[in-house]
């Protein structure tokens, strides 16, 4: 059906797109390549010759690598646990029959749309505040001593912000797959007298598992790269500096920007790890 | 067969949903309260939900001060600009890509997707240093141009998905009638298209809103929008809870309410269609 004729009206409708995303990616990685091989510091003395893979070896043995790593992964593991486990069941409540189901849903996914500084500020001030927070009204309430969450729980105090961040997302996909159960293989198996944790474990959990596993891609993805959470709340001290934080740091504050550079090119690749995994479901899915 | 439900679950469930969408929603229920609180009031011990008296004396000295309108000015014309942007750009190819399939459509649309997976952390430095050789550090423009690209592979693929729903044999009734590609595409497809463009649009809206990493990094004083705003709170001077939740209120206002409409965009935009 398609012509050769609009084969080429095709590819020219496409050009545009396909050349400015070309660009966008080769242009920058092109660089940060560059700057890697570089010792490179703009406010003290600028480019200062190729050090080959000097700047990869110091960025990996310095003090700070190990930690940042140990903060990624702790950050993006707790948020994907908290969000997938508390997603589901969510999801699932959300799926009964009740009244005003609409409403609870804009309720729980509102978090989603607030803007990733409000969030983190109004956290950070009003509830997580040892003096005025309202986690610190709680605490005294029952007789404890309020913490200084963002100090000495700092790490715990950005898993919660993020993860009342993400969990409206996690809920939405996976209530969007519940939904799509077939609901009379449900009633089969309760009529066959299939108690509702087998249910759970040998109907509904199968049926998500496609879902969890975009949830997981996606959220790692968005996670390894938050950055305005930690920035407005801790500015990375207290154990919170991520390998973002960490290559921001080394890039705009402090202005090494060879070494900030090979961690650029480390946190692609750790990035494009887990992308291949989720473009292989996506790709099934287009094939579909 | 429907499954018989009794009032008693129904309630139940209805009870236990309200209980736990309330929990989730506080964090901005109680901002938007606070906001209309005293500086005094809003650390009163204990707290007070609604027996204060409100004023809005903190909308006034946000927007005095701070001058709300002009970040709130800067944050419409950045996220409407890229979004427009991306559009203009993104319907042809998604167009080509849906009705003029070839072997590649599915690598390209697999590679584009990719470059959304590129860690921006990982190309700050010289994406800093063109703005600042092109003299675009700072401005509306710079940005315009940098949060379409970081959301041009969502809007293809929103657009894609869309346009692969519109069913071919009315494309080609229209061929068949002598529609020139032109006439093809302003007259049948743009009427099917117009719900997909519209949904692709206000989700691209909210993402480039809420968008903070190049938002904070590129700007300073002039282009910057309601998170650069935001952030300026995070070092406070005095009392400011009410002010700053006055200011939160005001900047995730208009997104909380476009928001509600895309609930069912999210997903489709969000999963790249892998979930419907």
């Amino acid at each position: 059906m398609a012509t050769q004729h609009s084969r080429s009206v095709a590819r020219l409708m496409m050009a545009p797109a396909v050349v400015l995303l070309l660009g966008w990616m080769l242009v920058p990685l092109t660089m940060t390549l560059y700057f890697s091989f570089k010792k490179y510091l703009p406010l003290r003395g600028g480019d200062l010759g190729w050090v080959g893979f000097d700047n990869y070896v110091r960025f990996v043995s310095s003090s700070s690598f190990w930690p940042a790593v140990q903060a990624t992964l702790v950050i993006v593991g707790g948020v994907l646990v908290i969000t997938v486990i508390l997603g589901v069941l969510l999801a699932m409540l959300l799926d009964q029959p009740m009244w005003g189901q609409g409403v609870v849903r804009i309720l729980v996914i509102a978090p989603f749309f607030v803007m990733p500084t409000v969030s983190a500020l109004v956290w950070k001030n009003m509830f997580m505040d040892p003096v005025n927070g309202l986690l610190a009204h709680l605490w005294r309430f029952f007789g404890a001593e309020p913490i200084s969450w963002l100090s000495e729980a700092s790490m715990t105090s950005i898993i919660i912000i993020v993860s009342w961040q993400w969990l409206p997302f996690a809920t939405l996909i996976l209530l969007t797959a519940i939904q799509s159960l077939d609901s009379e293989q449900l009633e089969a198996a309760e009529m066959d007298g299939a108690p509702p944790l087998k249910r759970f474990y040998h109907i509904i959990l199968p049926h998500l598992s496609r879902a969890i596993t975009i949830v997981i891609l996606i959220q790692t993805i968005f996670l390894l790269s938050i950055f305005a959470e930690i920035f407005v709340t801790t500015g990375g001290a207290f154990g919170t500096r991520t390998l973002t934080y960490l290559i921001f740091q080394r890039v705009l504050e402090s202005q090494n920007v060879g070494l900030g550079s090979a961690g650029g090119v480390y946190a692609i690749i750790l990035a494009n790890i887990v992308a291949i995994f989720l473009m292989r479901i996506v790709g099934k899915n287009l094939d579909a | 067969m429907a499954r018989a439900v009794t009032t008693r679950r129904k309630s139940l469930n209805t009870v236990l949903a309200w209980a736990v969408g309330l929990l989730i929603f506080f964090p901005i229920l109680w901002t938007i309260l606070t906001s209309f609180k005293t500086e005094a009031q809003a650390i009163a011990s204990p707290p007070l939900f609604l027996n204060f008296n409100w004023t809005l004396e903190n909308y006034a000295i946000v927007q005095e001060r701070s001058d709300y309108m002009r970040f709130l000015w800067n944050s419409v014309i950045i996220a409407g600009g890229s979004t427009i942007l991306g559009v203009i750009i993104a319907v042809p190819a998604a167009w080509a890509m849906a009705f003029v399939p070839s072997k590649r459509t599915k690598d390209i649309l697999l590679w584009m997707l990719s470059t959304k997976m590129l860690p921006a952390v990982g190309v700050l430095y010289p994406i800093y240093l063109l703005f600042i050789r092109l003299g675009l550090l700072d401005t509306r423009g710079g940005l315009v141009v940098v949060l379409m690209l970081i959301n041009l592979p969502i809007i293809v693929w929103m657009l894609y998905t869309y346009f692969r729903e519109i069913p071919g044999e009315i494309l080609e009734a229209a061929r068949m009638d002598g529609a020139s590609l032109k006439e093809e595409i302003l007259y049948v497809l743009t009427p099917m298209a117009v719900p997909g463009i519209a949904s692709t649009v206000l989700l691209n809206f909210i993402l480039a809103w809420n968008e903070a990493f190049w938002t904070l990094n590129l700007t300073a004083v002039d282009a910057a929008p309601l998170t650069a705003f935001i952030a300026s709170y995070s070092s406070p001077e005095g009392l400011f809870f009410a002010k700053l939740s006055a200011a939160s209120t005001m900047a995730i206002a208009p997104i909380l309410i476009l928001g509600w409409f895309s609930q069912k965009q999210l997903v489709r935009g969000l999963t790249f269609g892998a979930v419907k």
